[in-house]
């Protein structure tokens, strides 16, 4: 039951995507997603596919991973959508009942739903390429400039990597603390919402002790192969830019001007005057 | 209550990519009142197949009689089941929750839905059976040593009366002396009790000392299943899969390749003393 959860879940494969420095693919994802938000003509979502679609060719992640992810947002997307759907004043189109549809709604659901599915696509694509390790790796190189404002960089990344480390653990320790529980006939299905959270009691209160003590031990090996935090700490496999990560900037920069121009010219009205 | 196992199959993750067949035809009969140790590889399944026995795990294919009843049937009553084959999980004690040890101990009982005096009775006596007297009862579980922390989720089990008693490495982490109480406990309620035990470890020594039958599993597999004796007489079989005899039928298969008419079959340390004595004593007479 608790297998089914997939957190950072990472597809390996042999792409360009997959080799790129994690700095590079941070820095694209968060150009990506601003530029959903920012430009909103048909020419820039249009360029906006064709990069988003291009990039999952290259990736080599099959298309049903990539839209594994937008399942848990489903609902969340239904409600955007039909709030600007129905609560848009402008125009109006069609009239249900007593909500009305207005032209100008249909425009900002449409824009709604493709923003919300392409962010969700665009971070799939990062995660699905980037093994959690080096995507905290990426954060803690790319933010390092940060530690001028006394951000404690290296702390942070430790945390997070440490954080996505014990989430298989934990959860087979859970999986594990359940069986025990339940071989004392303990009864997690039945019974009221209070019952229920009741029940759940003889789960955390062990998987809380468990938790504090990994963290001990963890604390201790670290201790004991000299970890003193981030200051001089040398890595196995340091982050270095490549031929390949200088291209995938300038690609970047060209993404953005496209953008800026698409967004400027290519309207609804210019590519209808293309076509007829 | 008898056991019988057939055709057990068990496969994790079946039609993804992770695909594993842990279990493979496992065929079994455990009668009543034996006393089982069940050794393996880590990974061999043998923990796998113990919490089919109580229900925890459904297989993907054949099934488990208990006194001749299928415990995977549609509407079986899983809590009974559960009441009746006591499972102590490896590090039991990371399963304590309660504020008190006597109120730890009464979570089975509570489950099944018995009175207030039965379940306080219950647990006094399984407390008893695991050599925790009155001091303990009000204590918190968790200020106690490793081995009493142990003891106190044993008691959790037995307080459910089981008829029979599974335990997966009941002696991990545990120091010498540990161990041994903790082995002994389970003898006695052998004996005592007249429970049938299924204890499941890494340890010849532990396993040869205490048991009337060795299940060896392999690879999803039955690969011996005999007495003691018999099964560490597999000795080569048995390091092929990582596995060993007791130290002490090394000492005396040596002392036969050594040219000493002693008996090779010897699987316990009190054994090993017997037959020496009665070969040096044969000795001295001629």
């Amino acid at each position: 039951m608790l297998k089914d959860i997939t957190l950072g879940q990472y597809y390996p494969a042999d792409s360009v995507v997959h080799k790129l420095d994690p700095r590079v693919k941070l820095l694209w994802t968060l150009v990506f997603i601003i530029s959903l938000f920012v430009f909103d003509s048909v020419g820039s979502y249009l360029v906006a596919s064709l990069v988003l679609f291009g990039l999952i060719r290259l990736s080599k992640v099959p298309f049903s991973f990539i839209t594994k992810g937008l399942k848990p947002i489903l609902v969340l997307m239904m409600i955007t959508v039909a709030f600007n759907l129905f609560l848009t004043p402008g125009t109006v189109l069609v009239t249900v009942w007593k909500l009305k549809i207005t032209e100008e709604g249909l425009k900002a659901a449409g824009h709604m739903a493709v923003r919300l599915i392409y962010l969700v696509m665009g971070s799939s694509i990062m995660t699905l390429t980037t093994t959690p390790t080096s995507l905290t790796d990426g954060m803690e190189k790319g933010l390092r400039f940060m530690r001028t404002f006394k951000v404690p960089v290296h702390e942070i990344a430790m945390m997070m990597s440490i954080a996505l480390r014990f989430i298989p653990i934990l959860m087979d320790e859970t999986d594990k603390i359940m069986k025990a529980q339940k071989a004392r006939c303990a009864d997690f299905e039945s019974g009221n919402i209070i019952q229920k959270a009741k029940s759940l009691v003889p789960i955390l209160v062990p998987l809380f002790i468990s938790a504090f003590r990994r963290a001990n031990d963890l604390a201790m090996a670290m201790e004991a192969r000299g970890y003193q935090g981030g200051e001089g700490r040398t890595r196995m496999y340091p982050l270095c830019y490549e031929k390949r990560d200088r291209m995938a900037y300038v690609v970047l920069a060209l993404y953005v001007v496209v953008m800026f121009i698409a967004a400027r010219f290519m309207t609804l009205k210019f590519l209808m005057g293309l076509v007829g | 209550m008898n056991l019988r196992i057939e055709h057990l199959e068990y496969t994790y993750g079946a039609g993804t990519v992770f695909e594993k067949n842990a279990l493979k035809d496992v065929h079994l009969e455990i009668p009543e009142g034996q006393f089982v140790g069940v050794i393996g590889h880590t990974g061999s399944g043998k923990s796998t197949l113990m919490q089919h026995l109580n229900g925890l795990i459904r297989p993907t294919g054949g099934t488990i009689y208990a006194d001749e009843e299928d415990i995977f049937r549609e509407g079986s009553d899983m809590k009974k089941l559960r009441s009746r084959v006591g499972l102590v999980f490896q590090y039991p004690e990371h399963q304590l929750f309660e504020v008190s040890v006597l109120a730890d101990v009464q979570f089975g009982p509570k489950n099944l839905g018995l009175s207030q005096e039965e379940m306080l009775e219950r647990a006094v006596e399984a407390l008893n059976m695991v050599g925790l007297d009155k001091s303990f009862y009000d204590k918190s579980p968790f200020e106690l040593s490793g081995g009493q922390k142990r003891r106190v989720a044993i008691a959790g089990i037995l307080a459910m009366k089981p008829e029979v008693l599974i335990l997966d490495e009941p002696t991990a982490g545990l120091d010498p002396k540990g161990r041994d109480e903790i082995l002994d406990l389970v003898a006695q309620l052998h004996e005592k009790q007249h429970m049938t035990i299924l204890l499941v470890s890494h340890s010849m020594e532990d396993v040869a000392n205490y048991v009337d039958r060795i299940i060896v599993m392999n690879k999803g597999r039955v690969m011996l299943d005999d007495e003691p004796a018999r099964v560490f007489a597999h000795r080569k079989e048995l390091e092929e899969v990582g596995l060993a005899a007791p130290q002490v039928t090394y000492v005396c298969q040596q002392l036969k390749e050594d040219g000493w008419d002693i008996s090779d079959s010897v699987t316990t340390i009190a054994e090993a003393a017997d037959e020496i004595a009665r070969v040096l004593k044969t000795c001295s007479v001629e």
